[in-house]
């Protein structure tokens, strides 16, 4: 029978939507990295010392660091010199003071991807700090959230202003040799965001970053840090667009995320960088370090992400639960399709004292798409009556491709406990054929069901994102009634 | 409304249709039975469009126009319902959600102007009214952890709400207790109308004393051996079907 490849033609051979690119002016670094780039990346943002000589020593570690290899993803090796490591738009050169100052160029890349930076901003209440290549090019309520004394702003800004924050925040979550590409990211981060939430401040809106790499042969390293102090709570929202292109093109970012006592940050992203062509050309490598940690007692964080997007992701959110009674989640859904390839789950590390861990990991391959879990859930020995339970799904549609689940899990406390539930379905013949018969076209009924597959992760992400997660998987919305 | 002239349908290399001719007009309600394997789901799911069976001869009219010419969705929203003998689970797919979804689908389908939320489930409480079914159910995933008697209300739930010219129901009364085959067969009669017709497909005789065919015809070995009124029901459930078998073996043919 070969329904299947009949009735997914539609969602598989769904052209890349953003895939357009805006002509601004650049300004670059030669390609190529060595002391003097890192050098230079730092003295083009007049940084502290204090960072000039972090940068070196990750740079230096990053030297002796080969890349990782026990992933389930294969790609040409990836040469570190024909890289640009730094690319500012240059009419972003002075930073604008305001939106109009911003380029108009770039203002129609975003509304082009839907974002218009006005009226998003004010409508929806989200305030958008959005990446261009390197440089953060508009920043809105701003104001408005200083007033309660959040500080939501671009890497480049806080290191300015706040670098006491960043001295005593930098790297503790993520340390500059963590891995290869977080050491990488350390020695040559142009820009990301940093957020501070200061004790008991409840942020009153959701903050959203969309990032967007442009110009050519760029790689874009970003560095984000999210502070949650005493009692306080953010919802930080992360959107991922990319335009064609040939070449393949590293993307290699950090986020650290810290929550002191009885804060909570719920982190959430749709990642949908360009994943190549149907024969697997171009695309994005997302290879990303992003780790949470729950450093006060009963803290909490979330990541919930959607990744539909890039040739290749190599990604593990995870959560260092180490205060007390802390809970970390998360909640996946990763697509590949054509050639994609994934690599991507998450690790929980209970110290404290009855943490707590949920992970629901929902994998959808296609075409010739290859998908792996893995995740790590280790009890140390101090983590007394901790608890986990991971629930990890795969769907296939069609049969040219693959998922696999890694499971590690290391229990050194004999009170913790660990479930595991993993499943692997097809969409069925009988699923599709009883949809069909309801009136639904092939294409509808197919979307109706990887919808609901997700939905336990869908229901995690704030309403726009969810809307959002759900187009990409060529979806309606579900849910819209009762 | 429906003619099916000599179908003949094989699933993989095996002949199951042998030749079926059957009529039927709108207003009417047919019965048809027959022994296990006899070829009845077989038959409800060629008029359905699945692909597991592959039609080998025949034809099939449909109010005028060519039944096997159509994909499965443009069957449906010509009218042809199928109530499922094994109505398949969809998780995480709500049942509201799924129902309002194919009755816009068709109503679009039909030039009619798609139902908002609010007039839809004002139909649909409505019609789970009539089917003795608890709200709450709406908002279960489809057929998820529903009982074997609550997967039937809910398909016939799905037809009452979808109103079709041509509702086939394959065993719906197979896994039914008593109450819940005479709630099951009210919501059946309540779509019984001039402009309609039914095929039941059905083993037993105890579906028909709630649902009265029109007419009666006996299936078996993929071919009608038999037709008649509702008294065939009777001496088949008096008689089994081994007779039927046996005059097949006669050489006795569908009249």
């Amino acid at each position: 029978m070969n329904f299947i490849p009949d009735a997914l033609e539609g969602l598989i051979s769904l052209e890349y939507r953003h895939g357009f690119e805006t002509s601004i002016e650049s300004d670059e670094i030669p390609k190529g990295l060595s002391e003097d780039t890192v050098r230079l990346i730092s003295a083009r943002k007049n940084e502290p010392e204090f960072l000039l000589e972090w940068r070196l020593e990750a740079y230096r570690r990053w030297l002796k660091m080969t890349p990782p290899t026990w992933a389930s993803v294969h790609y040409p090796p990836i040469d570190y010199q024909d890289i640009i490591y730094y690319s500012a738009p240059k009419s972003q050169k002075d930073g604008p003071k305001s939106l109009d100052e911003v380029d108009p160029e770039l203002l129609k890349t975003y509304e082009k991807l839907g974002i218009p930076l006005h009226e998003r901003a004010i409508l929806a209440g989200v305030a958008v700090d959005a990446v261009f290549d390197s440089v953060s090019v508009a920043t809105t309520f701003k104001d408005k959230l200083a007033e309660v004394g959040i500080i939501f702003c671009s890497f480049s800004e806080a290191v300015q202003h706040h670098p006491e924050l960043i001295k005593q925040y930098l790297g503790t979550v993520v340390p500059v040799q963590d891995n290869f590409y977080a050491a990488l990211n350390s020695a040559v981060f142009s820009d990301g965001s940093f957020v501070y939430i200061p004790p008991g401040v409840r942020c009153p809106m959701e903050l959203s970053t969309y990032f967007r790499i442009n110009a050519k042969n760029t790689g874009q390293f970003e560095r984000t840090l999210i502070i949650a102090d005493r009692g306080a709570s953010v919802s930080y929202l992360e959107g991922c667009t990319a335009p064609m292109r040939d070449e393949n093109q590293l993307h290699a970012a950090v986020v650290e995320l810290v929550a002191l006592e009885d804060a909570k940050i719920k982190y959430s992203t749709v990642q949908n960088w360009y994943p190549g062509d149907k024969e697997g050309r171009g695309g994005i490598y997302n290879f990303v370090t992003k780790r949470g940690d729950c450093r006060g007692a009963r803290s909490h964080i979330s990541w919930t992400q959607v990744e539909t997007g890039s040739a290749i992701t190599w990604k593990y959110p995870s959560v260092i639960l180490r205060g007390k009674d802390s809970v970390g989640e998360f909640y996946s859904v990763a697509l590949t399709n054509h050639r994609q390839q994934a690599d991507t789950g998450t690790k929980m590390i209970h110290i404290g004292k009855n943490t707590r861990s949920t992970i629901v990991s929902k994998g959808i391959s296609a075409g010739f798409g290859q998908q792996a879990y893995r995740g790590l859930v280790r009890m140390a020995r101090s983590a007394t009556g901790a608890r986990n339970h991971t629930q990890c799904d795969s769907l296939l549609l069609g049969d040219r491709c693959q998922a696999h689940t890694f499971p590690y899990i290391e229990v050194k406390n004999h009170t913790a406990t660990v479930e595991h539930e993993a499943s692997t379905s097809r969409i069925g013949e009988d699923q599709l054929f009883f949809c069909r018969q309801r009136g639904l076209s092939a294409e509808d009924a197919v979307s109706m069901i990887v919808n609901g597959f997700c939905k336990e992760v869908f229901k995690e992400l704030p309403m726009e994102f969810a809307v959002e997660a759900q187009k990409l998987l060529g979806v309606s919305l579900e849910g819209s009634v009762g | 409304m429906l003619s099916i002239k000599n179908l003949q349908a094989s699933v993989g290399d095996k002949p199951i249709l042998k030749g079926i001719n059957l009529d039927v007009k709108a207003g009417e309600v047919h019965a048809i039975m027959g022994p296990n394997g006899s070829g009845k789901s077989t038959l409800s799911n060629v008029l359905a469009g699945r692909e597991n069976a592959t039609v080998t001869g025949g034809s099939v009219t449909y109010q005028g126009k060519d039944l096997l010419a159509l994909a499965v969705e443009e069957r449906a929203r010509e009218g042809i319902f199928l109530a499922f003998q094994y109505p398949v689970e969809i998780p995480g797919v709500g049942n509201v959600y799924l129902l309002k979804a194919a009755l816009n689908a068709q109503r679009k389908h039909r030039g009619l102007p798609e139902l908002d939320a609010m007039d839809f489930l004002a139909l649909v409480k409505d019609k789970m009214k009539l089917m003795e079914m608890n709200e709450s159910m709406l908002y279960r995933a489809v057929n998820e952890g529903f009982s074997g008697g609550e997967k039937k209300r809910n398909e016939i739930l799905q037809m009452v709400v979808l109103e079709p010219s041509l509702a086939i129901l394959d065993e719906t009364d197979s896994g039914l207790d008593i109450d819940a085959l005479k709630v099951v067969s009210h919501g059946v009669n309540s779509l019984r109308s001039p402009d309609r017709a039914m095929i039941l497909v059905t083993h037993y005789q105890r579906l028909l004393d709630y649902i009265k065919p029109d007419f009666v015809h006996v299936l078996s070995d993929g071919r009608i051996q038999r037709s008649g009124g509702p008294e065939l029901a009777l001496e088949l459930e008096r008689e089994g079907y081994a007779w039927v078998g046996n005059e097949t073996n006669e050489g006795v043919v569908a009249p």
